[in-house]
């Protein structure tokens, strides 16, 4: 029991299905994200008929995450700079004592922990950024800003975007045409110079009051006197500023990415497509006169990233900290080149079969069915340059095998580390660890096991996987249930979108998706601990 | 079950021909070495050529800056030779000896001699990644010719004044014809990386792989501040006393007293914003808790994972699992504990630790054994076989300064007694062939991640073919460490 879902899921990440988050060009705008949860995925698979259990529901997430200690979000802004948590030394009189969730050190001082937020200045590296865009309009900087903070996200830095031309629809909210945007409309200035403080004003609650630490902020700043404007801004607040620029004159770039993101605006409802390309050709006009770009010797003291032609080249001028040389490292990875990328488990295993967590068992009958009909699969696909990949675990190995294509072998694919709870049902981990299995239900993001992982700690050492991904074109990993939930909740995070397509392949196969449930108290009876425990031998 | 290879397709696999660019003293030959360092460390086999010395093998005397004059035809014509003999070595070391990454490290400041590397790139099928280095600060440069270049072969014979003054008109030398890397107009299609001005900037035009794209972010991250690196281990623990390895156990008596000890040192360092880091272990954090500093936590940072083997004497390792004991004496850097980490593993992991050290300044390191050794190897460019082997005693700081093209280290014992945890590589492993490498030679360390390489397969039944080659001597100044002949305990000096 116990330990939930460690290794062999079929329910929401089956053996027999195959996740195809594709890549998608789209620039498309919607509201701020909620934190990445590893089991909440926003979209249903299709039921799989037949199946052993009725645990096959990711459904829609909870509106927030479970219940988490007060001052979590201390802690966790406190570590965001990299996985290292600060802590202060203060009294030699202080105590270690173990988080009993993360299994972490604490230092405690009289019966209370030593204060994680007063070290909240001490530390330059934890000092919020605010990352400015700059730009021509259609040039991707709002494709740029939901991936970024999509991705910071993800690793664990809380970030927001802050998208200006959001809040001028909100104020105006009928938009006539270009004319809004000409130099000239004193109007019009009025307003977008309101919509941007309004922003700023938001920008500087989420850094200082919100426990934010990077906002990223999204309009066209295409004057050297905004961006002095905001540049002082993060000064007054004690915020880092890097600007990212966006630069590109191929046309066809430019009209592509029109057609993809700006015909669909709220601005053009109402109008043909030929007529709303035309309006916001003439937008994009208002804005030439008056720009200009960020400069070798005028921004020489400015920390910045210039994108050309969609990546072929970068300008990087003076990186300041860890975050900014992360945030370059990013950029300077991802692609817009159309792809595919598949992600599957391994076959149903033989302690799949058993109901047992972790381990490193070979494929049961049905599971190299499965790999048969994946090599079927990918065969019928008929992918160009499809790059597999594999954990170093039998399972996925015995499964990437039957396709007959190279495969690459990652360490840092291989499942979850179940700690002292390997190889065992989660009916033995509530018999042996009742405690660590109610921590578990309680907060499964944050739990570790103990001398195993946690779900954040996956994501750490799943971060080269997503950053090679991002350069790679078509690829199909072959993991495991909670490294495959982590790789899903960074395609599927709702800003930087992701369609995907679930493909089950028509191989039966237990189901190993505990759903979390309803008493996670430390003192719940046997039964409840397992009601939601998927049927297994 | 036939284990395939790990192989992509030929493009991600085909060797790279790094080639440097810029005016003498521009830092070449140091970022040439210090990558070189890095990516053999990472696990990519990685040797540097550097045009300089095959001229110094060919001309044994350097008379002066006459040699480079653009006009002297005799000249040109045996730095060319030089070139083409270099190149040539490439091809060999690329090609038969199992190489994966050559840095050619030339001024390669003209167009033709560009565009030759080029030629011969693609006749051999490498993909090639320019680095040059710009920089106008007059300071910078002469700071540069003062550490290094007078010091050089060259300049024996003569005092530094006149080295100097020879040096700065052997720059001149290069000027006139010196083109930069265009990457908007003429160099559109190159890969490329130009670092301007130590680093305040850099352009990056069409990175095409994933090993370009870690060279950049690692040029990206390195910096020539002068700072001070110190590496320890938690004090002794409960552990340790007892002979067993791995666990999450408290510090000893004298461990806490290392702990105190540690403080007084650290204040009398009396260092500028001094980080601390430690790991998650409790060890690692109670010997942090006695500084009056802040610290921060890295999991990375753990002690090497033993899997079964966790929490075990040596003695009962060899007595429950003697075939794994044995094992792991035959080649203690591939080899990976039941359900634990290797070495190797150890290196991948602490991959992102070095990158934030390179970026840091002032740092104390309060880690383990085998993390201390992984990351020392780092700084002293030691290979994998003498890694898992490198002393790092309890209750000792090593104090490691850049320097030149390489790093001192010194070794601080704090006086604190503590019980010896260096297990010797055994008499019988020592005698038999060397089943690895020295840097700098074929043998792969580990691959870049855990697998990319065809030729890296991290499998152990596939420990990647080693072969001594010539020229595989260390290039930097590894110093020698003091204290490695701990014997049991620590003497009071």
């Amino acid at each position: 029991m116990g330990i939930f879902s460690a290794r062999l899921n079929q329910a929401l990440c089956g053996p027999a299905w195959l996740w195809r988050p594709c890549s998608v060009q789209g620039f498309g705008l919607e509201g701020p994200r909620r934190p990445f949860h590893p089991e909440h995925s926003r979209f249903s698979p299709p039921r799989r008929t037949g199946s052993p259990s009725a645990a096959a529901r990711p459904g829609p997430a909870p509106p927030a995450g479970p219940a988490a200690p007060r001052g979590a979000e201390v802690e966790r802004r406190g570590r965001s700079r990299s996985r290292p948590r600060m802590a202060a030394a203060a009294s030699p009189a202080r105590e270690l004592t173990q988080n009993p969730l993360q299994k972490t050190w604490e230092p405690y001082d009289n019966g209370l922990p030593a204060g994680h937020s007063a070290q909240r200045g001490v530390c330059m590296t934890n000092c919020p950024t605010l990352i400015v865009m700059v730009g021509l309009p259609a040039r991707g900087k709002t494709y740029i800003s939901k991936k970024l903070t999509r991705y910071l996200n993800w690793i664990g830095v809380p970030t927001k975007e802050f998208n200006v031309g959001q809040y001028r629809r909100d104020l105006v909210k009928k938009y006539k045409s270009f004319e809004f945007f000409l130099p000239d409309n004193e109007e019009g200035l009025k307003i977008r110079k309101q919509c941007a403080l309004a922003a700023l004003n938001d920008v500087r609650q989420y850094l200082s009051e919100e426990n934010g630490h990077v906002a990223v902020f999204d309009a066209t700043n295409t004057t050297r006197e905004r961006r002095e404007t905001i540049y002082k801004f993060g000064e007054e607040n004690g915020y880092k500023t890097f600007f990212v620029e966006s630069v590109c004159v191929d046309p066809e770039v430019i009209a592509a990415n029109i057609v993809q993101v700006k015909l669909g605006s709220p601005d053009y409802v109402d109008c043909s497509n030929d007529e709303a390309t035309e309006d916001f050709m003439k937008r994009i006009e208002c804005y030439k006169n008056s720009y200009e770009t960020l400069d070798e010797n005028l921004d020489k003291d400015l920390s910045y990233i210039k994108i050309m032609d969609v990546g072929r080249s970068y300008l990087v001028n003076r990186v300041m900290d860890h975050i900014q040389s992360r945030i370059v490292y990013y950029l300077m990875n991802i692609h817009v080149t159309p792809r595919s990328i598949y992600l599957c488990r391994h076959g149903e295993s033989e302690l799949n079969l058993k109901g047992r967590i972790g381990g490193d068992p070979g494929l049961s009958v049905r599971g190299k069915e499965f790999a048969k009909s994946l090599a079927q699969f990918i065969n019928e696909q008929n992918i160009k340059d499809l790059k597999v990949w594999t954990s170093q675990m039998k399972r996925t190995i015995q499964t990437a095998e039957a396709l007959g294509v190279p495969y690459e072998q990652w360490k840092v694919l291989n499942e979850i580390d179940a700690g002292v709870c390997e190889e065992m049902t989660y009916e033995e981990i509530q018999e042996n660890y009742p405690l660590e299995f109610a921590l578990r239900d309680q907060d499964k993001y944050r739990y570790r096991y103990p001398k195993g992982e946690s779900y954040e700690d996956l994501v750490q050492r799943l971060e080269p996987v997503i950053m090679e991904l991002e350069r790679q074109e078509n690829v199909l990993v072959i993991c495991h249930q909670a490294v495959m939930r982590c790789l899903l909740a960074y395609f599927l995070d709702k800003p930087a979108g992701c369609k995907v397509e679930s493909i089950f392949l028509n191989v039966e196969a237990v189901n190993t998706h505990r759903d979390k449930p309803e008493n996670v108290g430390v003192d719940r009876s046997r039964e409840e601990a397992l009601r939601t425990v998927p049927n297994h031998l | 079950m036939p284990f395939r290879k790990a192989c992509g397709p030929q493009l991600a696999n085909s060797p790279t021909v790094i080639v440097m660019v810029g005016l003498p003293a521009r830092g070449k030959t140091y970022i040439s070495k210090k990558l070189t360092r890095y990516l053999n460390w990472i696990g990519v086999p990685t040797k540097v050529f550097n045009v300089g010395e095959y001229r110094r093998e060919a001309v044994k005397h350097y008379s002066s800056y006459d040699f480079f004059r653009p006009d002297n035809e005799e000249a040109m014509k045996v730095r060319r030779q030089c070139a083409l003999a270099a190149l040539r070595d490439v091809k060999l070391y690329l090609t038969e000896e199992a190489g994966q990454i050559a840095v050619f490290d030339a001024t390669n400041t003209t167009r033709e001699r560009r565009g030759m590397i080029l030629n011969f790139a693609k006749e051999n099928g490498f993909k090639v990644f320019f680095i040059e280095s710009v920089c106008n600060d007059p300071n910078v440069v002469a700071t540069n010719v003062m550490e290094v270049k007078l010091s050089s072969p060259d300049y024996r014979d003569c005092n530094s004044t006149d080295a100097m003054e020879d040096f700065m008109k052997r720059i001149n030398c290069y000027q006139a014809s010196y083109q930069p890397l265009d990457p908007d107009d003429y160099d559109r299609e190159l890969s490329l990386i130009k670092v301007i001005d130590v680093g305040r900037r850099f352009l990056v035009n069409r990175v095409q792989d994933h090993i370009q794209s870690r060279i950049v972010y690692y040029l990206m991250n390195i910096h020539v501040q002068p700072r001070t690196i110190y590496l320890c281990r938690h004090g002794e623990s409960e552990f340790n006393l007892k002979g067993k390895i791995g666990g999450d156990s408290g510090l000893s008596n004298r461990g806490k007293k290392f702990a105190q000890a540690l403080n007084k040192f650290v204040e009398e360092q009396n260092l500028k914003d001094l980080k601390v880091w430690t790991s998650q272990l409790k060890r690692t954090i109670q010997t942090a808790e006695a500084l009056q500093l802040p610290y921060e936590q890295w999991k990375a940072l753990n002690e090497i994972d033993a899997g079964v083997c966790e929490e075990m004497t040596y003695e009962e390792i060899r007595d429950q699992h003697p075939e794994e004991f044995a094992l792991r004496d035959q080649d203690k850097y591939y080899y990976r504990y039941p359900s634990g980490e290797s070495y190797q593993d150890l290196v991948q992991r602490l991959e992102p630790v070095i990158m934030e050290l390179e970026r840091q300044e002032n740092v104390l390191v309060i880690c383990h054994q085998a993390v201390m050794r992984c990351l020392l190897a780092y700084f002293l460019d030691k290979s994998a076989d003498e890694m898992p082997y490198l002393k790092c005693p309890l209750h000792t700081v090593l104090k490691l300064t850049p320097v030149a093209y390489g790093c001192r280290v010194e070794s601080i014992s704090l006086n604190i007694e503590a019980v010896n945890t260096h297990r010797e590589r055994p008499e019988e492993a020592k005698k038999g062939p060397n089943p690895l490498m020295r840097r700098n030679s074929v043998t792969p360390l580990a691959s870049p991640e855990p697998i990319k390489k065809p030729r890296i397969n991290s499998f152990e039944e596939h420990v990647a073919v080693s072969s001594a080659l010539p020229g595989c001597v260390p290039q930097e100044v590894p110093t020698q460490l003091p204290g490695q002949n701990m014997n049991n305990s620590q003497k009071p000096s």
